[in-house]
């Protein structure tokens, strides 16, 4: 009999485990839940080409939502786990209904921040996490309309190129001195943040915001200097928090993620967990580490399709992610630490240049804007555990293959 | 419907009905050819990675620096490769030959 995999979260890296797995053709009998009602879709675009209206929703669906049906998986949409009971292993759904499994994989990823502010539940402010949330701001965004975003990371500002692309008079509001201060270096954050004035977004930093206010509707924003940016659309983003009330309630390890070993298993052995929920050792960075990303979720889930079909492998992937911003391309790769070594390759005048991060002469990371070629180079250096030369690295006259 | 002949990772062959107007890759991936497409399309993955047939490879849009840069660093890289997600399905790419590359 096939053995039944219930997969918690329609997101990337659920929807990715149920694709994989049905390959197997009868050796599963895979149920997928999503609390949303939409099929597994991608996220990258809400920021990005979805929000510019560029693409069309069903563009974004991971696979067309008639594909899961005719693998035989049975997706379950607009529906909830409630609650795991481990020893009788079932899970309750919101209705009531109890299903068994005979293992679990949770896939249930994040759930944004909310802005600590008085205002913040006035109708009119926005988040981005989902296709719903997208096409909200997107129906109020016409030429004109005035946004202020808060939180400079790389949501905020994607958002922010997104909308003045629409026309919208866009604000950022950032706390730190510059931004996407968590994810890259200095000088990466400067050439953005000059990118983005340049393309007359207001951005604001070392501020904060002090309230969200308005008549019934979210109408202005306080900053803590106390300037008032009156706003037609408040988008947050300042953050996500892993989603592991379920995990926490049935008493598996949690510790800021769902704690699972080198092959997404959590601490009960037929309880797997993948995305950006989990907290993972990766063999290749030599720690434990959460992350948000696509690269992430897809490769966990297919950890874990690959120990269900017995060709388990140690999870050891270089991490990497990408973020598009008006012509800009940015690739990174690798987990630097804020105390590694900035190299920076080529000008950002030229608006295509790389910095390179080096831990004890090692190469630990990459943002590469517009130039592919040192993305890849430098992924594979990180993975390679490469030691290389500062002043070779940082002289474009040495081609990137002979550094 | 144009049709794509596509050689598998295992090197099985089969034909597809494709979608024109979309990429090669959503074709490719919609119909669960292996592509792992991680990106979507942006171009920043290289995970849609395949080999054109050499006949083919003169009547495919032309690649720019962009999908050039990506792709020619992968490992598994011949001068027949592309970058399905940069390459759209058109009527006129009837009967188009490819291999999906080896994962890299
Ligand atoms: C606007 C935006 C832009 C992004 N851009 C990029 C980018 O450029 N590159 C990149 O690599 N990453 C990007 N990311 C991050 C990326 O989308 C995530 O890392 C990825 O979606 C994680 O996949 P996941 O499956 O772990 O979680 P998710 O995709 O969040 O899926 C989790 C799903 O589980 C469901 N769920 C949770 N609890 C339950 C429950 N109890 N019952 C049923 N269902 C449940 C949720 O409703 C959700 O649908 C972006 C994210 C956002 C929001
Ligand atoms: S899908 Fe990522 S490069 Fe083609």
């Amino acid at each position: 009999m096939s053995e039944h995999i219930v997969i918690v979260g329609a997101g990337h890296a659920g929807g990715t485990l149920a694709t994989q797995l049905a390959r197997a053709g009868d050796r599963f009998r895979i149920t997928l839940i999503g609390a949303e009602n939409w099929p597994p879709y991608e996220r990258p675009p809400l920021s990005k080409q979805l929000l510019m209206g560029e693409v069309p929703t069903e563009k974004v669906f991971l696979r067309p939502e008639s594909f899961y049906a005719d693998k035989g998986v049975d997706l379950r949409l607009g529906t909830e786990v409630t609650s795991i009971d481990r020893a009788g292993k079932t899970v309750t759904l919101a209705g009531g209904e109890s299903l068994a499994y005979d293992r679990l994989a949770l896939c249930t990823g994040t759930a944004i921040r909310e802005i600590p502010v008085a205002g913040r539940d006035l109708p009119g402010v926005h988040y981005i996490r989902t296709i719903d949330d997208t096409l909200a701001i997107r129906e109020k965004a016409g030429s004109g309309a005035r946004v202020v975003i808060a939180g400079g990371g790389y949501i905020g500002l994607e958002a922010a190129a997104a909308l003045r692309k629409l026309g919208c008079d866009v604000t950022v509001i950032e706390m730190m001195d510059r931004v996407m201060a968590r994810a890259v270096a200095e000088p990466v954050s400067r050439f953005y943040e000059a990118a983005h004035r340049a393309e007359g977004v207001h951005i604001l930093l070392e501020t904060g915001v002090a309230e969200i206010g308005g008549n019934g509707r979210a109408e202005y924003v306080a900053d803590s200097h106390g300037h008032v940016h009156p706003a037609d659309i408040v988008l947050v983003g300042i953050g996500v928090v892993p989603v592991v009330a379920l995990a926490a309630d049935a008493g598996l390890a949690v510790d800021d993620g769902i704690v699972v070993d080198a092959r997404a298993r959590t601490s009960d052995p037929d309880i797997f967990a993948a995305g950006d929920c989990t907290r993972h050792p990766n063999a290749l960075l030599g720690q434990t580490v959460r992350l948000e990303s696509v690269q992430n979720a897809v490769d966990q889930a297919r950890c874990i399709s690959n120990e269900l079909t017995d060709k388990g492998a140690d999870y050891a992937e270089v991490p990497w992610f990408w973020s598009d911003q008006y012509d800009l391309k940015m690739q990174m790769a690798g987990l630097p630490a804020p105390d590694d070594q900035v190299v920076v390759r080529g000008g950002p005048d030229s608006r295509s240049f790389s910095v390179f991060y080096l831990r004890d002469g090692k190469v630990s990371g990459v943002n590469a804007i517009n130039v592919g070629a040192d993305y890849v180079r430098g992924r594979k250096w990180i993975g390679e555990g490469r030691t290389v030369d500062a002043a070779r690295l940082a002289d474009t006259e040495i081609p990137i293959k002979e550094v | 419907m144009p049709v794509i002949h596509i050689t598998n990772r295992a090197g099985a062959e089969s034909t597809l009905e494709a979608e024109s107007g979309i990429s090669i890759m959503e074709n490719l991936r919609d119909n669960d050819y292996e592509i792992d497409a991680i990106c979507g399309g942006s171009c920043a993955c290289a995970t849609c990675h395949v080999y054109v047939d050499e006949a083919w490879a003169a009547r495919l849009p032309a690649q720019d620096d962009d999908e050039k840069g990506l792709v020619e660093d992968e490992p598994t890289y011949k001068p027949n490769s592309r970058l399905s997600c940069q390459i759209e399905m058109t009527d006129a790419l009837d009967g188009l030959k490819l291999t999906i590359a080896p994962e890299a």
